[in-house]
């Protein structure tokens, strides 16, 4: 018998969301509890800031690049490398539950497979995982979580705010008490959401498993991303009227433009709504109305979601304890990117390398039967690193197809096996508007380079000082005081970067 | 802008009157179309059924042996605008490229049916090429 895995996973929180992490909003005791068991990593970045190709990452421990899911809509091929193939193949029993997305949502046609299996069936074990049961943000569509909800509570099934408008562009509409977009007020009952759904049927598949099975569990919450939505039985929790401005929300409004125009030119092209560069962010808002009333009811109804997931994960863990399991079950916890959520005057996500994305929430507490020391690791380490942690405690040879490395346990042990920078990519070609950027974070710096493309003419750039300047609000690229250093980061990027795969995949919807 | 355009096309390794007789059959588009289960045409008007069971009626606007042109358009109250075009060109050499082309408001609706499409003409030539 070996160590079991509980990977948990959810979509789009930031790293100050949870307790742990400095965060003073929602409050999150069990995965506190379980960091200070164990390993908390305060640098822990993305190779892609949305969903697709960041989850690809943490399936295949490649960059995107390599496995190819260079933006949302390309699809990950059903063969690629998976990591729940290489512990599956040494007899660990295996499910994915809750928010996959390797394949593309948006798919009428029906051609992906994940898109079918609620419907049709799972006829063998698919990536690697024997047992799938899907959900994502909301009760339409093809997935599991929907048509359970469809046959159970159809009454419930439009309770949620409408991802998409119309037009099927992401929505715009504002909602709750302010008018922020995608707030909204969801009538839901609380146990017919999607978070308690998904930890009841990770709870109802580890029950089916046999005393003595070894197991690697994806639990992917689709929350705290967008829509904002939770069950309002609950959103008392939490009187937005109370929540702080976020510390990267610049209130003057000159200032928060003075800051914007130091970045290269979309950051402002977007916030003025003269561009909407990837279908990640709603086509008709103009981030320049966001107003402090709406940044704080965005957070406020982010952190009741936060909330509820930790109370989720809390049934998942005592599920656990009771099975007698709890001495050998590693517990990863983290996200696949992180949200603007009013920094920089900004909401929701695109091609923006600065903390509000890149910086994730990254907890390992390894199993107590292999007595671990807490421990807090400041050296980057990436997404890419997840898998090849999992064959790590398991065991298992770590395959010459990943790119990352077991994580490591303290910043020692980091230091000892060289992990000194962590890379991040966008590229996005929608609709004639194309951008495309490299970032290295390093040695306390993180430095992105532009590609030509519609804002870029790609001699632009950014470069942060994560010490002096936490909130990335001193774009550094033209200062020659650091342009050694700028040119040592570039140096060093170009030298690590994997070369993008060739042909380029196909982008096979919106998302 | 809430207009899209989306073009695929691939070269196929069969002189341009074979394709089209495959390409150019309204009521055969579900032989290559992946994620389309049923065709049934009448006149000017088709109905095809997705993979997701969702029915979509559609006008034949042009059906062009001549110049191997088929175009029609979607007839849903969420489409502003449709043109899906389907050309077969011919290289003279016995080899032809076919265009699939989707024009659509909103343009997120040329993305998703044009991933199809891209698809559709993978399956085309594989069957094209495949067949003795």
């Amino acid at each position: 018998m070996g160590r079991k895995i509980l990977f948990i996973t959810t979509d789009q929180q930031r790293y100050d969301t949870l307790g742990c992490n400095g965060g003073s909003v929602a409050r999150t005791p069990v995965i506190d509890a379980v960091a200070a068991q164990g390993v908390r990593y305060e640098r822990a970045q993305p190779q892609s800031v949305v969903c697709m190709p960041s989850r690809s990452t943490m399936l295949t421990g490649q960059h995107p690049s390599t496995h190819g899911v260079w933006m949302n809509g390309v699809p990950l091929p059903v063969d690629a490398p998976s990591v729940a193939s290489e512990l599956h193949d040494v007899g660990y029993r295996t499910a994915l539950i809750g928010k996959p997305h390797f394949q593309p949502f948006l798919d009428p046609f029906a051609r992906y497979e994940e898109n079918r299996f609620a419907r049709d069936g799972q006829p063998a074990p698919h990536r690697g995982f024997e047992h799938l049961e899907f959900a994502t943000h909301g009760a339409q569509g093809f997935l599991h979580y929907a048509r359970w909800m469809a046959a159970e509570h159809p009454g419930d099934v439009g309770k949620f705010y409408p991802v998409l408008d119309p037009t099927m562009e992401v929505n715009a509409m504002g909602g709750g008490d302010t008018g922020a977009p995608q707030a909204w007020r969801n009538e839901i009952a609380r146990e017919h959401y999607h978070t308690d759904w998904v930890a009841d049927r990770t709870i109802s598949w580890l029950d089916s498993l046999g005393a003595d099975d070894d197991w690697f569990c994806w639990m992917s919450f689709p929350d705290p991303h967008h829509p904002w939505d939770p069950p309002a039985s609950e959103i008392d929790r939490i009187d937005w009227r109370e929540v702080p401005l976020p510390a990267g929300y610049i209130e003057d409004r000159d200032e928060r433009e003075r800051v914007l125009d130091q970045k290269p030119a979309h950051w402002r092209a977007w916030y003025d709504g003269r561009l909407v560069s990837n279908y990640e962010a709603p086509l008709h808002w103009v981030p320049a109305t966001l107003t402090a009333d709406q940044v704080r009811e965005v957070n406020a109804l982010n952190a009741v979601e936060v909330e509820l997931i930790d109370e989720a994960i809390g049934r998942v863990l005592a599920a656990v304890a009771a099975r007698g399991w709890d001495d050998d079950v590693d517990i990863v916890f983290t996200t696949d990117h992180g949200e603007l959520q009013g920094d920089f005057g900004l909401l929701f996500k695109g091609p923006y390398h600065t903390d509000s994305l890149m910086r994730l929430p990254l907890i390992w507490r390894p199993a107590p039967s292999s007595v671990p020391v807490p421990a807090t690791v400041t050296a980057p380490v990436g997404i890419v690193d997840l898998a090849p942690t999992f064959c790590s405690i398991a065991g298992v040879p770590v395959p010459d197809y990943m790119e990352g490395r077991p994580l490591p346990i303290d910043d020692a042990d980091a230091s000892a096996r060289g992990f000194e920078r962590v890379l991040t990519e966008w590229d996005s070609v929608l609709f004639g508007v194309n951008v495309h950027l490299r970032t290295i974070t390093r040695d306390g710096w993180t430095c992105s380079t532009y590609a030509p493309g519609t804002s870029h003419d790609g001699t632009e750039g950014e470069l942060y000082d994560l010490t002096a300047d936490p909130l990335q609000q001193v774009n550094r690229w033209d200062d020659p005081s650091v342009r050694a250093l700028r040119d040592d980061l570039l140096d060093d990027l170009r030298a690590h970067q994997p070369e993008m795969m060739s042909p380029l995949p196909r982008v096979e919807a919106p998302v | 802008m809430t207009y899209g355009s989306v073009r695929h096309h691939l070269r196929i390794d069969r002189p341009a009157d074979q394709v089209w007789e495959l390409a150019g059959d309204p009521a055969r588009l579900h032989e290559w179309f992946p994620g389309i289960d049923a065709c049934q045409v009448d006149g000017t008007r088709r109905v095809i059924t997705l993979g997701s069971g969702i029915p979509m009626p559609e006008e034949i606007l042009v059906n062009d042996p001549v110049l191997r042109r088929f175009q029609y358009r979607l007839d849903l109250p969420m489409i502003q605008h449709h043109r899906g075009t389907i050309d077969v060109l011919d290289l003279g050499d016995g080899t032809c490229v076919v265009s699939y082309q989707t024009d659509c408001d909103p343009r997120t609706m040329a993305l998703t049916i044009g991933g199809g499409t891209a698809g559709a003409l993978d399956e085309l030539k594989r069957q094209m090429e495949t067949e003795s």
